[in-house]
């Protein structure tokens, strides 16, 4: 069934650059099926928004608002997509493994094989973790610190739109062309010219480009904001924890990331212009590239949880009715965390040929980072004792997320020894500990999360009965479809098989595809779950303050207002908002002119010339890449000129927001 | 501007520095200059190991003269915050540099010995 594939031709012209008809994938079923069920539904989409005459309304109050809460949720409209597009994936490769033993060789042959599960990593950790992270903080974390907005609004929405630049031409690549066949980091020699010929490997390079401007821009932002926007009165010490790990989150992204850009950056170099940075020969070092790579990786693992770790610990405090157990040892380990995540990126590699002093080094470091996360294990645990616990939805999902976070870091901390890692160095044993963390950690926490500010960002509560099946799809699934990889890993079975001879690993391969059908019926009921609730958004509506929560996000109306709170709060301590009820505040009626940042389109247009770029470069199509580059600097340089950049929301009107929003 | 909305507590600005304080660190980045090129044209009689150390050694300072002198980083500009990203960084920076010599040294070490470059240059071109 599946056929030698045969390369399109390499030829180039100056109008398409290396593009050719023949780079159209017309010959694969599964392709043209994806491909017609996309356009279908997009025509669909796009019927409908014109014919209730949404594109206005899209642009004028999303596309172009500068609005923190609105970016926020955007991001995670993006991130969901995009787990849908990485979740099918996922199940194509489950579906391959479950078939494909003994000589049979399924039904994904392996070119295409090898872009779907690189596809699939690529995707989940830039395009759907990163997204739902950055815009749960992006949501969440100004309104803690009573704010209006973030430290640079326009950047915000700059950083959004580059995101999205970088998630359409992952995208497109299936259409247009193909994607990268060497894995999510894609390591040299195989991903250097003379091993990656096509573009696909060029699609990952400039999409994670421009994603990374966004990520790394945000990553500022929000740093700044932190530090310079808090309430009067508001100390360091007195700030809610997930305010505290956003900013160990972002410190780490501006660190980090940087090491990413220029590490691939190197690799472009290699592919574009003939250097020698990664190659086997003249010089060149591989080895380099993976060191590099991992200086970034590992950070990026920790940038992705941090925050997470903020969710449980306002989600615990608040359905526990006590404060934090430990608040102070929660900002510690989190700080301890973000520095030690930048000394253990060896333990990526410890079979490559280091020394024992070498790995015994990195050994102990990974060790040791397990110390501070189980410090906060314990502060949530002990939080809960002897609270009042409310199992509401958020408390599922943390529950869930203490029992199966703390496996997979066990099984990390295994992984961590040396001798055992060289038994199990890329097999699935590792494919299953890395998921048992970022879905027992960093998924069940933004759903959480989800379930949590849900109320505050539009007025009303999840359906509780959808969103349970959403958890219990979840957490079963997770453990039906990854516990079988930790025992075929334990039986030497590697990663990214295509196909493989022995027939006794296929009933494991079997039960863990039952399991992603598992998660999936976990997936249709969160969309099911969020169909209904806005169905019945009257029956649900609640209050500013549904929970009883104890910070200041819940302190203004649900949804806020754009300006997030009509006076600006005096901060004496922390849990402010808890301390605001005991003394019986009410907003006053007394209003002042509130200074306000105004919508801008530059950052739409900026990236839409970014994804421009992007594709240029890839298909060399070089009077495309000058010209959109030449656009993205002249309307970056315009937007310099633009001087009508805020306004004040007089007195009345606020007055009337205020008691339209109390009323509804 | 957008950004200055809502900014609470404006702490006091970074200050551009003095007169004096400019002409000291001016004064130090040229001794911390004119010393190097010295050792290294004068004739010292000093080891080359010791000529290298000595001149990354003022290297370093010359860096530390810098931030302070003229980005000014102290611990009393912006609530102390400039001078814990400074160190901070350069903490990241240290241990991102050693960490990578140590590693790939010590992979180099272990690893099968490569062939010399300029074998492989003339297998190049011979084949080509």
């Amino acid at each position: 069934m599946a056929t030698e594939h045969v390369q399109p031709a390499e030829t180039w012209n100056w109008l398409t650059g290396r593009f050719t008809l023949d780079w159209i994938p017309y010959q694969e079923p599964i392709l043209i099926g994806t491909f017609l069920g996309i356009a279908l539904g997009g025509l669909i989409f796009l019927a409908l928004m014109t014919k209730f005459r949404l594109w206005v309304p899209f642009w004028k109050n999303w596309a172009i608002s500068i609005d923190h809460k609105k970016i926020g949720i955007m991001y995670m409209v993006l991130g969901f997509i995009m787990m849908i597009r990485g979740f099918a994936d996922a199940i194509m490769m489950r579906a391959q493994q479950a078939m494909a033993a003994g000589g049979a060789e399924g039904y994904l042959p392996p070119h295409h094989y090898d872009q779907v599960f690189t596809a699939h990593g690529v995707i989940m950790i830039f395009f759907v973790a990163m997204p739902f992270v950055t815009g749960i903080m992006n949501y969440v974390m100004p309104t803690q610190i009573g704010a209006r907005d973030v430290a640079f609004p326009f950047l915000n929405n700059f950083s959004f739109w580059m995101t999205v630049a970088g998630a359409l031409l992952v995208n497109i690549s299936l259409f247009i062309g193909e994607f990268a066949r060497v894995g999510w980091l894609a390591f040299p020699p195989l991903s250097g010219a003379n091993y990656s010929t096509g573009p696909g490997m060029d699609y990952y390079l400039w999409s994670l480009q421009i994603a990374g401007v966004g990520t790394t821009l945000s990553g500022i932002n929000l740093i700044a904001t932190i530090l310079k926007m808090r309430a009067p009165g508001m100390k360091l010490f007195d700030m809610p924890v997930f305010t505290w790990t956003a900013l160990c989150t972002n410190v780490l992204i501006v660190a980090a990331f940087p090491v990413l850009t220029a590490t691939l950056a190197l690799l472009t170099l290699d592919r574009y212009m003939d250097f020698r940075f990664f190659t086997n020969d003249f010089g060149g070092n591989a080895m380099m590239y993976i060191n590099l790579i991992w200086i970034w990786g590992h950070p990026e693992v920790y940038i992705l949880i941090i925050p997470i770790f903020g969710v449980f610990s306002e989600i615990v405090a608040t359905f526990s009715g006590k404060p934090l157990f430990g608040y102070k040892t929660m900002v510690w380990a989190t700080s301890c965390i973000m520095v030690l995540s930048f000394v253990v990126w060896l333990h990526h590699f410890f079979t490559m040929g280091s020394g024992a002093d070498v790995n015994t080094f990195f050994g102990i470091t990974t060790m040791i980072i397990a110390v501070p996360t189980g410090v906060k294990i314990f502060n949530w645990l002990f939080t809960m004792y002897r609270g009042s616990v409310r199992l509401e939805l958020p408390m599922y999902w943390t529950i869930g997320f203490l029992v199966t976070f703390t496996i997979g870091g066990m099984s990390g901390v295994m992984l961590a020894i040396p001798p055992v890692d060289f038994q199990l160095h890329n097999t699935l044993f590792l494919i299953a500990h890395f998921h048992n963390v970022i879905i027992g950690g960093v998924v069940f926490g933004v759903y959480a999360a989800v379930t949590y500010w849900w109320p505050k960002a539009f007025g009303f509560k999840l359906d509780d009965r959808w969103g349970k099946r959403a958890f219990w799809g979840w957490f079963v699934g997770f453990y039906v479809a990854f516990m079988p990889l930790y025992a075929l890993g334990l039986m030497g079975v590697t990663r990214r098989m295509n196909s493989y001879a022995d027939t006794g690993w296929q009933p494991y391969f079997i039960v863990a595809a039952i399991g992603a059908v598992i998660i999936l019926f976990g997936i249709l009921s969160t969309f099911m779950c969020f169909y209904v609730s806005i169905k019945n958004r009257k029956a649900l509506a609640c209050g500013g303050d549904p929970w009883n929560a104890r910070t200041l996000e819940w302190a203004n109306q649900s949804p806020p207002q754009k300006y997030n709170f009509p006076q600006e709060i005096q901060v004496t301590g922390r849990d402010m908002f808890w301390k605001m009820k005991q003394e019986g505040f009410k907003w006053s009626t007394d209003y002042a002119p509130i200074h306000m940042p105004k919508d801008t389109a530059t950052g739409v247009l900026i990236s839409a010339f970014a994804f421009v770029f992007g594709f240029a470069m890839v298909w060399y199509i070089w009077w495309l890449a000058i010209v959109s580059f030449l656009a993205m600097l002249a309307i970056g340089i315009g937007h310099t000129f633009n001087y009508n950049r805020d306004y004040y929301i007089q007195p009345d009107e606020i007055a009337a927001t205020e008691s339209k929003g109390a009323a509804a | 501007m957008s950004n200055d909305h809502g900014t609470h507590h404006a702490e006091g600005h970074g200050g551009h520095g003095t007169f004096g304080s400019l002409m000291t660190g001016f004064a130090m980045a040229v001794i911390l200059t004119v010393l190097p090129f010295g050792l290294v044209m004068g004739d010292t009689g000093l080891s080359r190991e010791v000529l290298i150390g000595l001149i990354m050694g003022m290297g370093g300072l010359q860096i530390i003269v810098h931030l302070v002198y003229f980005l000014h980083v102290n611990k009393n500009v912006e609530q102390g915050w400039t001078l814990v990203a400074t160190i901070f960084s350069v903490i990241i920076l240290v241990i991102v540099l050693i960490g990578s010599l140590w590693v790939m040294h010590n992979m180099n070490q272990n690893m099968m010995p490569m062939p010399d470059m300029d074998e492989m240059m003339s297998l190049q071109s011979q084949q080509g």
